[in-house]
């Protein structure tokens, strides 16, 4: 491979980079416009409707607004940190992205075998997904840390024990699915979800599917799990000390984070770019998935509108007693079900891989 | 050629990193520095077709372990100057034990494990084959029983934490969910003539 070759191919990566991270810090904006509009339909109230034809201009205006605000940095503060935290907040979310696979593509016929869209196709892709998505806790923990203000630190002690606490639900419901579907290569699980909405893994792992969204909501610190920020206790959490822009960076961290989690529920539960029946084959799959996913968005903005913040007791409850004890025993049964003789040729209908 | 930078990058801020680890005046910088240190170990498995050991190593020791650190160290504090009064006293034993470990590493060094002859192959596996299938599948056969065994280990470890930490209080009030589903409007609510 000849240095202009390497040249080509970073040119590429670069390129695709831009285009995922670009999309996805647009889409946060246009998110946000959406949770206002929906939450405020929901309330019986308009919503943002001024900047721009139906308020469409609002999330810029409130970017510029955030972009030209001051950034105070305490004096107790760690600096470094307290500047590195927002970033490394955000970061992992973005980072993430890298493994999704957004589709499959022949490029209009240009190639004769169908390329899986995603920056990297690895073979890990899941593991990638949760290792890189579990670290940017440390952007929270710092920024409760570095602040030096006790309503901080109090909101990133809890953001960490929420985060560690769901994650490992998280990690079993995603083990039922790979119990499935034999691989960790995200394209491979949807692969193996082919055939229309009967092999869809919602079916087999209804209760999974129950369990890693509300872990998603859960992990991304939406409502009703946004106890670090718990503003009638703690003022915001851990992101009290923060102004303009690294505010921003918050919220952009955590609503791509909410982007993701939609996404791997797409690509888990919901069949990824398949389409729910044959006949509606003719939508590009790309669509599909997006369509799931910004279904899964809307549900997490319905959550935020119609339940109350749950208390920290329940919370810990919920993700050590029931989600935890649900999952561990699913496992058992999808792991019984693959050696039981009758059954086991009933649920090689959802696993391709195993022969049947 | 490119494989070598990569090499050096790594395992050279691992080194600087693990340096960072211990010459830190600020424990969480310490405790930061060792995350990094972690990331470009898990960059070494990468480098050697690991990618499930390296994902493991984040997922678990950066993921996990290190939070639980962090968390500890936070509550802490640590008075700098009270530490560094018996540095003189452990002065000789802790040298001594660098100096050894400083002559075996040198022996190990230039014994000629380390030569590139006995270096196994540096030819990279395709796509096609599959990492954790292969650990999986040594794991659960070859080395069942030492798998079990640690399992074990790791079990009483996991009992015993939580036989050591449980206190229950007599006058700690509990929310019975279940109770509280139950409950009906008949159960709560009276109707008063008036």
């Amino acid at each position: 491979m000849s240095w202009v070759d390497v040249a080509i191919q970073a040119g590429i990566w670069a390129l695709e980079i831009l285009v995922i991270a670009a999309s996805v810090a647009l889409s946060v904006a246009y998110i946000i416009y959406v949770e206002r509009r929906v939450i405020g339909w929901m309330q019986v109230r308009k919503g943002c409707n001024r900047v721009g034809w139906a308020g469409l201009l609002q999330p810029i205006a409130d970017g510029l607004k955030l972009f030209l605000k001051e950034t105070i940095i305490p004096t107790t503060a760690n600096k470094f940190l307290f500047v590195a935290a927002p970033v490394m907040a955000m970061a992992p979310a973005f980072i993430a992205f890298a493994v999704v696979p957004f589709g499959e593509t022949t490029l209009f016929g240009l190639w004769e075998t169908a390329h899986v869209m995603a920056i990297a196709n690895i073979n890990v892709g899941i593991l990638y997904v949760m290792a890189i998505s579990s670290l940017s806790i440390y952007g929270i923990l710092m920024a409760g840390w570095a602040s030096n203000s006790k309503y901080a630190f109090l909101g990133a002690i809890r953001a960490t024990c929420q985060m560690v606490s769901y994650e490992i639900s998280m990690g079993f419901a995603i083990v039922t699915v790979l119990m499935l579907s034999g691989t960790m290569n995200l394209a491979g699980i949807v692969h193996a979800q082919a055939g229309g909405l009967l092999h869809w893994y919602i079916i087999p792992l209804f209760p999974m599917f129950l369990v890693f969204f509300i872990s998603g909501a859960a992990e991304c610190n939406r409502s009703p799990f946004d106890l670090p920020e718990g503003e009638s206790e703690i003022v915001a959490g851990f992101f009290v000390e923060y102004s303009g822009m690294w505010f921003a960076t918050f919220s952009l961290g955590e609503y791509a984070a909410m982007i993701l989690i939609s996404l791997m529920t797409s690509i888990l539960f919901l069949g990824g770019w398949h389409a729910p029946i044959a006949a509606l084959d003719v939508i590009p799959g790309t669509v599909w998935l997006l369509g799931k996913a910004f279904f899964l968005i809307f549900v997490f903005i319905w959550f935020r509108a119609t339940f109350p913040r749950y208390r920290y007791d329940q919370l810990m409850r919920l993700g050590w007693k029931v989600f935890l004890p649900w999952t561990l025993a699913w496992i058992a049964v999808i792991g019984i079900c693959m050696y039981t003789p009758v059954i086991q040729d009933v649920i090689a209908f959802w696993r391709p891989g195993s022969g049947a | 050629m490119l494989e070598a930078a990569f090499f050096y990058l790594f395992g050279g801020l691992a080194v600087v990193a693990a340096l960072g680890v211990v010459m830190a005046r600020n424990t969480i910088h310490s405790v930061m520095f060792l995350i990094f240190c972690f990331f470009n170990a898990s960059g070494l498995f990468f480098m050697l077709d690991a990618e499930f050991l390296g994902i493991i190593l984040i997922l678990i020791y950066v993921g996990a372990v290190m939070v639980m650190f962090m968390f500890v160290i936070m509550m802490l504090e640590v008075n700098f100057a009270r530490l560094r009064e018996g540095f003189l006293q452990y002065l000789p034993i802790g040298g001594a034990i660098a100096v050894m470990l400083l002559i075996e590493l040198i022996a190990a060094a230039t014994s000629g494990v380390f030569s590139s002859k006995t270096a196994s192959t540096v030819e990279h596996f395709g796509r096609e084959v599959n990492n954790t299938m292969e650990i999986g599948k040594v794991l659960y056969t070859k080395y069942l029983l030492g798998f079990e065994i640690a399992a074990i280990i790791l079990l009483v470890a996991l009992v015993g934490a939580v036989v050591l930490t449980l206190r229950s209080r007599k006058d700690a009030k509990y929310q019975v969910i279940s109770k509280q589903v139950k409950v009906r409007k008949e159960d709560r609510l009276r109707k008063v003539e008036m």
